[in-house]
């Protein structure tokens, strides 16, 4: 049935408070908030005293949608949470699965998996960038970085038939081999990469206005980052080690050369800086692995229906934006009891109020560009 | 010679001719309005399209390529949308003010047409404070900004307002100082004087350093001065939805834009009168054959060249620069700006006393 809400109006005197104090509404639909979030900013002039995340518009219930599919059938919905990175959850899923299942992974799934999540990572990671960059005021970097990143989704489409929620990690592996073009593929976005990465110096990060928006804003300390529960690039700006890449290594990553990115200053250009080198490191897994694919199935046997035992599942993996968890309670059937996903975005949104005050309007948008969120992560 | 000054003295004796004189003159008013309505409404289009144009090719894309050849009816295509759109006007707004804001800024923008000479003695009115008379006119368009801000009763719209107002306000003085070198080293506020004394070289040339700091000043200040990227902290997308124009729809939106478009066409023809030349073709010295060869150029073609390219060039920091913050924005003027340009004054002052510029 129809619900009216009341609608409050507020005539001209009282657009502004007695104590000079008031609140503005960032959202549900605004320019800077890349999705459906609701900040409610409280604001003495340009200051900002107070910032309140609301949530729940996007919110599709993805969890308890979960718990009806079968074991095969959940992975998919998972595209959904973070779709920047939707290689990452899915992969996530299928680690879950397969420790229920105690499945041995063949070699060259493993590797398949491995570069597809750098590939992701890379992607989400240019994308990040353009917006970044476009809420800092500057439209072309956007479209620099899509440049790049279209080649990227142009490699998944080939080989995944879908170029942004792929559902392409399977329980056992992966959905089908790699496309004869994959390598080749591969080799030249590197190639391109390689030749268009000192463009983003140039244009943005050598800025002088950039530099100035950045720097010491939003200082994150290494103790707020842990309490708050940031993972990923929020907390490495802080230099916080919490790559689980590398703290606890999945698939092959412990036979891996790569850096843990950190960096030591805490604020929004140390975040920047995170992020600019992951790339630089993703490349280089990439780099390492492309060559080096293993013969062999890329998918091992599995029974048609999948039944997990009873227990409880618990598996990480670093996606783009931090920690992604993935927490089955199996009562044995072919469906999951219960299913918890803990999200990087909600954990990084919920420093934002921290960070933000006492700073001007303008670095709100640049330190919401530094946490990376993606909305329908922190809501699933 | 054929030419725009000789089609208007042509225009003035036909006029004389069968008219006594008082209605020639008010039928040339009327004629000037009309030209710089059409003025206005083609440059709107070109400047529009030509944005749209440079954004496109600086983002590695193709931009507007679809209606007519090149996309040239693109912006037709637009405005025909705009003027068919409903213009709303907010309940909770202060409806006159609302309503006659974008109005203002038309009316400021159409009033600094005036003294602009847009070739050799073609100019709608040579008086004799040409200079100063665009500096406080410009001042104006801040009012229209406030008014629009405040009435639209968006606390997003007040915001941009306030920005804008603190923005314009400071930058007129770093740009007034940087007008000033000229007006010292020429001794006139007189446009066609300040054209003429640059008979033997722009003063970009001749001016030597003090007039190189105050050229760059002069167009950093009048980017601030229209709210250009990357000092739209009065739009300030990202931020403030659309800043002080947020409520705006339709016509009285389009006219916002179109003052915008037109203010930086006026900062930029007046950034060539002063420092390049106005429509004074590329001579160096007196009397020699490179001079007469660039005399045969038509003097409009010069004027326009010029301040296309100052507009190509500020289109070009639009899409190259992140935007400043509040603070940083007002820290550069007062902190940078302001005593940089006041020592510069002081340099091109001596310069003049001690004739030490061609």
């Amino acid at each position: 049935m129809y619900r009216q809400t009341e609608i409050v109006q507020e005539k001209s005197p009282g657009i502004v408070g007695e104590s000079g104090e008031f609140t503005i509404n960032v959202g549900p639909q605004h320019p800077a908030t890349h999705g459906v979030l609701h900040l409610v900013i409280t604001l003495s002039g340009e200051t900002i005293l107070k910032v309140e995340p609301h949530l729940g518009y996007i919110h599709r219930s993805i969890e308890k949608m979960c718990e009806s599919l079968t074991y095969r059938q959940f992975i998919y919905v998972t595209s959904r949470m973070d779709y920047l990175s939707a290689h990452i959850n899915n992969h996530a899923c299928a680690l879950a699965v397969e420790k229920g299942l105690q499945l041995e992974i063949p070699p060259r799934a493993q590797v398949i998996r491995v570069l597809m999540d750098e590939l992701t990572r890379v992607a989400s990671h240019e994308l990040w960038w353009g917006a970044m960059a476009m809420d800092l005021g500057a439209f072309t970097p956007f479209f620099h970085a899509f440049r790049e990143r279209e080649s990227i989704n142009d490699i998944m489409e080939e080989t995944c038939g879908a170029r942004l929620t792929m559902n392409y990690m399977v329980p056992g592996g992966v959905m089908q081999d790699i496309h004869p073009n994959f390598q080749r593929r591969v080799k030249e976005f590197l190639k391109l990469y390689k030749q268009k990465i000192h463009e983003y110096d140039e244009l943005v990060t050598g800025n002088i206005i950039f530099q100035n928006r950045m720097k010491n804003i939003g200082i994150l300390s290494p103790e707020d980052a842990v309490s708050y529960g940031c993972t990923g690039p929020t907390a490495r700006g802080s230099a916080v080690s919490c790559d689980i890449r590398k703290i606890y290594p999945y698939e092959i990553y412990d036979k891996l050369e790569f850096d843990e990115v950190l960096e030591e200053g805490g604020d929004s250009f140390a975040r920047y800086m995170v992020r600019i080198r992951e790339m630089q490191q993703s490349i280089r897994i990439i780099e390492q692995l492309i060559d080096n694919i293993p013969e062999g199935e890329f998918q091992a046997k599995t029974k048609a229906v999948l039944k997990l035992p009873k227990g409880e599942f618990y598996t990480r993996v670093e996606t783009a934006r931090g920690e992604l968890g993935v927490y089955i309670v199996s009562e044995g059937g072919t469906t999951p009891y219960r299913i918890k996903f803990r999200s990087p975005g909600f954990s990084n949104l919920s420093v934002l109020d921290h960070i933000a005050r006492g700073s001007k309007i303008g670095d709100l948008v640049a330190m919401m560009g530094t946490l990376d969120l993606v909305i329908p992560d922190i809501d699933r | 010679m054929w030419s725009l000054s000789h089609i208007a003295n042509e225009i003035h004796r036909w006029l004389n001719d069968l008219f006594n004189p008082t209605w020639a003159l008010i039928i040339e008013m009327v004629m000037a309005g009309v030209a710089v309505i059409g003025l206005f409404a083609v440059l709107g289009l070109v400047l529009v399209l030509m944005e749209r144009r440079v954004a496109a090719w600086i983002q590695i894309r193709l931009g507007p390529n679809r209606v007519g050849p090149f996309g040239l009816m693109q912006s037709m295509a637009d405005t025909l949308k705009l003027i068919v759109k409903e213009g709303l006007t907010p309940d909770g707004a202060d409806k006159v003010m609302f309503n006659i804001a974008p109005f203002i800024a038309m009316i400021v923008a159409m009033l600094l047409m005036a003294p602009i000479a847009f070739a050799k003695d073609f100019q709608l009115w040579d008086l004799n404070i040409g200079v100063l008379f665009v500096t406080a006119v410009s001042s104006l368009m801040v009012v229209s900004i406030l008014m629009a801000g405040w009435s639209s009763n968006n606390k997003y719209s007040l915001m941009g307002a306030m920005r804008s107002g603190a923005q314009i306000v400071s930058y007129e003085l770093s740009a007034g100082l940087s007008i000033m070198t000229i007006i010292v080293l020429t001794g006139s506020l007189q446009v066609s004087d300040i054209i003429h004394a640059q008979n033997n070289g722009w003063w970009i040339f001749k001016g030597h350093f003090p007039v190189w700091v105050a050229f760059v000043i002069y167009i950093i200040a009048v980017t601030a001065e229209t709210n250009r990227a990357p000092f739209d902290l009065a739009e300030a997308e990202s931020e403030l939805t659309a800043g002080f124009h947020t409520e705006y729809s339709g016509m009285k939106f389009a006219l916002f834009f179109l003052a915008e478009y037109i203010n930086v066409f006026i900062v930029c023809a007046i950034g060539a009168t002063l420092f390049l030349g106005g429509w004074m073709p590329l001579h160096f010295g007196t009397d020699n054959a490179f001079n007469q060869a660039m005399d045969w150029i038509p003097s409009s073609v010069w004027f326009f060249g010029k301040t296309f390219f100052l507009i190509f060039l500020i289109m070009w920091f639009r899409w190259t620069f992140p935007r400043l913050r509040i603070d940083q924005l007002l820290n550069l003027e007062w902190k940078y700006l302001l005593p940089i340009s006041m020592i510069n004054l002081l340099l091109a002052t001596a310069m003049a006393i001690l004739g030490w510029h061609f």
